[in-house]
């Protein structure tokens, strides 16, 4: 009886385990690890995965991609833009369905299908049987939608313990695998996906996660590069042979198929080739692209994701500046120019988590599952009951802090200890070392200022002819001074070079404990909230 | 020493946590629970305290080093015939190890043993003979099936069997007892039955040489086969070869066999238990025996002391009526006696009152007492002696007159 995490997506699903501590991707039998969320009916057989993708070319209204947004969703409010080529989504009650060969098959029954094969491949893997799962969920799944997603899974056979948002979990994942679960930092996670992208600003509190801002869009993905490579391959082919590949949906499909499949090698190295047999009109098509090609060709979607990246942020109050990491998710992060462009937009002390900058990490695509298998590893032992009390929203809901609260150190600069939007209750200590004997410590309220240094440009002394000025630049970073002062402390007879702790404690009522402490000499006292 | 609260701190928004990672569930606990941080914190620190005591039970059953010196130098081409237990310090645990305890101990033994270890103490890297060794036998008890064949030719694993007499049953179990758990390591099934002691039922004496009498034992000696070229040049050596394995290790095993079922057979025969069980039946049988016969033998008894009785009682009748006899003998006699007393005392009462006068008539008087005697029964002469004895002269004449009278008798004197 095993518990696993999957990640449904609109593209492609994965699914992993936790092994002897370690979170093991599963493969499904033909090897995938990012199982193409298609299913395929021709001649009576069910194709599942990349074997149903492959069917796209010769039997697209065969083939269902796509369907898992349409869950839960009435049919006139559907984006059925990302089915084109492939099986129209229908109305079915007021639902979305599929006509399949003539037989009308509702969306229910798709991700039901779809999740039984998952579950078999699981099964297959683990040689055990699959008891229940933990699914994510984008963050914008309404309650209808999460509902319908549980019932449809209990019907495949795979009980759903917990869903979890997306970002969450692939920033759990991230954070384990560093494991800087309890480095206080707010990140942005941005996950570009195949047919749509979803962004989330979050910060990491002592362990504990809180979404300030989410932000999504369908109109923004991987297939948006796709129809870039195709266009261009496109009027490539027009102006070889003289023929439209645009024309007939079987050539389309075959140029995009194509494309896919250069877009993701060029992840990895500088040229591809692109070959497609019998493209249109008889002729064979054949090119290559290197990276930089690609880049000027996509750089619209580039410059969308940029953009989609600063929305979120804006909605969460903040400033790029105020971003600590950028995590990203999805196989289109994959791609090295999505974290070349958004490193601009941060400032250079902001990390950016990317294959493409950091070779190290594991696969953006896997995040959401593996996250999904930790939170799974977590609960295998908790109860249904359990686990329900754990989400009441008296456990959910806490207070945040608004304002950090801190200390002013030896040098007069304003110490962090408790960072802005800590859940509380919480407690957190901090050490430094006396320089007295006696021992002031001054509680604050930081105040956000931004400190602006200008650096200047070094000169090339030896190009004379360089006409041009270079500007100077300015480096603009957020710093945190002393604002209110909230308490004082005095701590007698501490001695010079002798460690002092200082705890901050919030209890459930809001109430600040404040303690200081070296060797037998403890202060205490508590400040309320306004 | 002072505190000084200044402000308060700015309001606080209220916000959804995400329900992931092992802090929400932290923190979940906390809130459910109504813990304080320190609470929680104590709780904590005591959940680690337990695991790490846990981990260091399996250590504690290796073998602190490994260092004899003649595993040490023992050939790694002839690693089948080294203690492959020994090799991994596991010498105490044997055929008990579990995997996870071979694992643990194989990393201790690589730790002290590796050639690279060896070569910074100056060793060369050549040394690494016995690594070789703690290699094959980590392989081989990894393997389930492998470590089958070698836990069958493991002797150290074995118990001497006790070969001098034992004196007294406390001996007996401490000297058989090992020897038949060290046993016990080969059979199918589990549980195996223990030898027990002096307190063991009967049923369980009889269950344990039932089960070792019928013992079903995994033992295979493909560990002591020959090794077989597995080059194809000659396919007939080779076949042959594996022959003679095959029979070497059915031989092996039919001695086996034997050897166990000897075993059995010697301490079910000296088993003090078993003797006393016998004894036990036999006074039993004895016993039951004896109740079942309490019926016949009371009869027995009964008719016995009837016949006494009745012998007695005969003995006794006899003896009285021998007295009745005699006695009636001594009353005739006497009566005879007294007859002859009284018809002498009749007779002579005449003569001695000097026939009354008539000494003429004396022969007829003499002629008519007679016939007066004659006719007298006992009971009239008593009678009449007595009347006679006290009266003298005419009395005497008187009575006899009177008892002539009666007598009806014509007598010629009397009247």
């Amino acid at each position: 009886m095993a518990t696993i995490g999957i990640a449904f997506g609109n593209s492609t699903t994965s699914f992993a385990t936790i092994k002897d501590g370690k979170v093991d991707v599963i493969a499904n039998p033909d090897g995938e690890r990012f199982i193409s969320s298609t299913l395929s009916y021709v001649d009576g057989d069910e194709y599942h995965g990349q074997q149903a993708l492959a069917q796209v070319i010769r039997s697209p209204r065969s083939t269902i991609v796509n369907f898992r947004d349409f869950i839960g969703v009435p049919f006139e409010e559907i984006n059925s833009e990302y089915s084109k080529y492939a099986a129209h989504p229908i109305e079915l009650n007021g639902k979305v369905g599929y006509e399949i060969n003539g037989n009308k098959i509702s969306v229910n029954e798709v991700v039901k299908r779809h999740l039984k094969q998952i579950k078999n491949a699981a099964e297959d893997y683990l040689g055990q049987e699959i008891e229940s799962v933990v699914l994510t969920v984008p963050t914008n799944f309404n309650e209808i939608q999460k509902c319908e997603l549980i019932k449809i899974s209990n019907d495949a056979g795979l009980k759903v313990k917990q869903l979890i948002n997306e970002p969450t979990s692939a920033l759990l994942a991230h954070l384990s695998n560093k494991n800087q679960l309890l480095e206080d930092k707010i990140y942005v996670v941005a996950d570009f996906g195949g047919i749509r992208s979803d962004a989330a600003v979050v910060s990491v509190r002592g362990g504990i996660m809180t979404l300030l801002s989410t932000e999504h869009s369908n109109k923004l993905g991987g297939i948006e590069l796709d129809e870039a490579l195709i266009d261009f391959f496109a009027s490539d082919f027009q102006k070889k042979f003289k023929a439209d590949a645009k024309k007939t949906e079987k050539s389309y499909s075959k140029l995009s198929a194509a494309s896919n499949i250069t877009k993701k090698t060029l992840s990895n190295i500088q040229t591809a080739n692109v070959s497609v047999d019998s493209l249109a009109e008889g002729f064979d098509y054949m090119s290559s692209i290197n990276r930089l090609r690609f880049e000027l060709v996509g750089r619209k979607v580039f410059s969308e994701m940029t953009q989609f990246v600063e929305n979120v942020v804006k909605k969460a109050g903040l400033e790029t500046l105020d971003i600590d990491s950028v995590l990203l998710v999805g196989g289109t992060s994959n791609i090295p120019k999505v974290a070349n462009t958004l490193s601009l937009i941060f400032p250079e002390s902001t990390e950016i988590f990317a294959p493409a900058i950091d070779s190290k990490l594991p696969n953006p695509n896997e995040l959401n599952c593996r996250g999904a298998a930790i939170q799974a590893s977590l609960i295998a032992n908790f109860d249904d009951e359990e686990i329900k009390e754990s989400l009441q929203p008296i456990i959910i809901n806490t207070e945040h802090l608004q304002v950090p609260i801190g200390i002013k150190d030896l040098d007069g600069n304003f110490l962090t200890i408790l960072s802005k939007e800590t859940a509380y209750p919480i407690k957190k200590q901090i050490s430094f070392e006396s320089n007295s004997d006696n021992v002031e410590i001054e509680f604050y309220e930081g105040k956000r200022s931004i400190k602006e240094t200008v650096v200047e440009p070094e000169q090339y002394s030896d190009e004379e002819e360089d006409s041009e000025e270079e500007e100077p630049e300015i480096i603009r970073e957020v710093e945190y001074l002393p604002g209110t002062l909230l308490a004082k402390m005095s701590l007698n007879g501490v001695g010079s070079g002798k460690n002092v702790d200082v705890i901050i404690q919030i209890d459930r009522e809001g109430k600040m404990h404040l303690t200081g402490r070296s060797g037998d000499v403890v202060v205490k006292g508590e400040i309320t909230q306004a | 020493m002072s505190f000084t609260a200044v402000a308060s701190y700015t309001a606080a928004a209220k916000r959804p946590i995400e329900p992931v990672g092992q802090y929400f569930l932290a923190h979940a606990t906390r809130t459910l629970k109504g813990h304080t941080w320190s609470e929680f914190e104590k709780i904590e620190a005591e959940k680690n305290v337990v695991s790490v005591e846990e981990k260091d039970a399996d250590e504690e059953l290796f073998d602190e080093e490994i260092n004899d010196p003649e595993l040490l130098a023992h050939d790694p081409k002839d690693w089948k015939t080294c203690d492959l237990y020994a090799a991994l310090g596991l010498s105490k645990l044997r055929v008990k190890a579990t995997p996870s305890q071979i694992v643990k101990a194989h990393r201790k033994a690589v730790l002290q043993h590796h050639p690279d270890k060896k070569s910074s103490k100056g060793g060369s890297l050549d040394q690494d003979g016995f690594f070789k060794i703690i290699q094959k036998a980590f392989e081989t008890l990894m393997d389930p099936a492998k470590r089958k064949q070698f836990d069958s030719v493991d002797d150290n694993a074995d118990v001497a069997v006790p070969t001098g007499k034992i004196t007294n049953n406390a001996e007996f179990y401490a000297a058989w007892g090992p020897v038949f758990e060290s046993e016990a390591r080969f059979s199918n099934k589990q549980p195996v039955p223990s030898l027990g002691d002096d307190n063991s039922t009967r049923e369980e004496v009889e269950l344990f040489y039932k089960f070792w009498n019928n013992f079903d034992s995994w033992r295979t000696f493909e560990w002591l086969d020959e090794d077989v070229p597995d080059d194809t040049s000659n396919r007939d050596h080779k076949r042959y070869i594996e022959k003679k394995n095959n029979n070497a290790r059915k031989k092996k095993k039919t001695d086996d066999n034997k050897r166990l079922s000897d075993l059995v057979k010697r301490v079910q025969a000296e088993d003090p238990r078993i003797k006393k069980f016998k004894e036990d039946e036999k006074a039993e049988k004895a016993r039951k025996k004896w109740e079942r016969e309490a019926g016949a033998r009371a009869a027995e008894e009964a008719a016995k002391a009837k016949a006494e009785a009745e012998a007695k009682a005969k003995a006794e009748a006899e003896a009285a009526a021998k007295n009745d006899k005699e006695a009636a003998k001594k009353a005739k006699e006497a009566a005879k006696n007294a007859k002859k007393k009284n018809k002498r005392a009749i007779r002579n009462s005449a003569k001695d009152n000097g026939y009354f006068g008539d000494e003429d008539k004396a022969a007829i008087i003499d002629l008519d007492l007679d016939a007066l005697i004659d006719s007298f029964d006992d009971v009239k002469l008593g009678e009449v002696a007595s009347k006679l004895k006290d009266v003298t002269g005419d009395d005497a004449k008187k009575v006899l007159n009177e008892v002539a009278a009666e007598s009806k008798l014509s007598l010629k004197y009397f009247v």
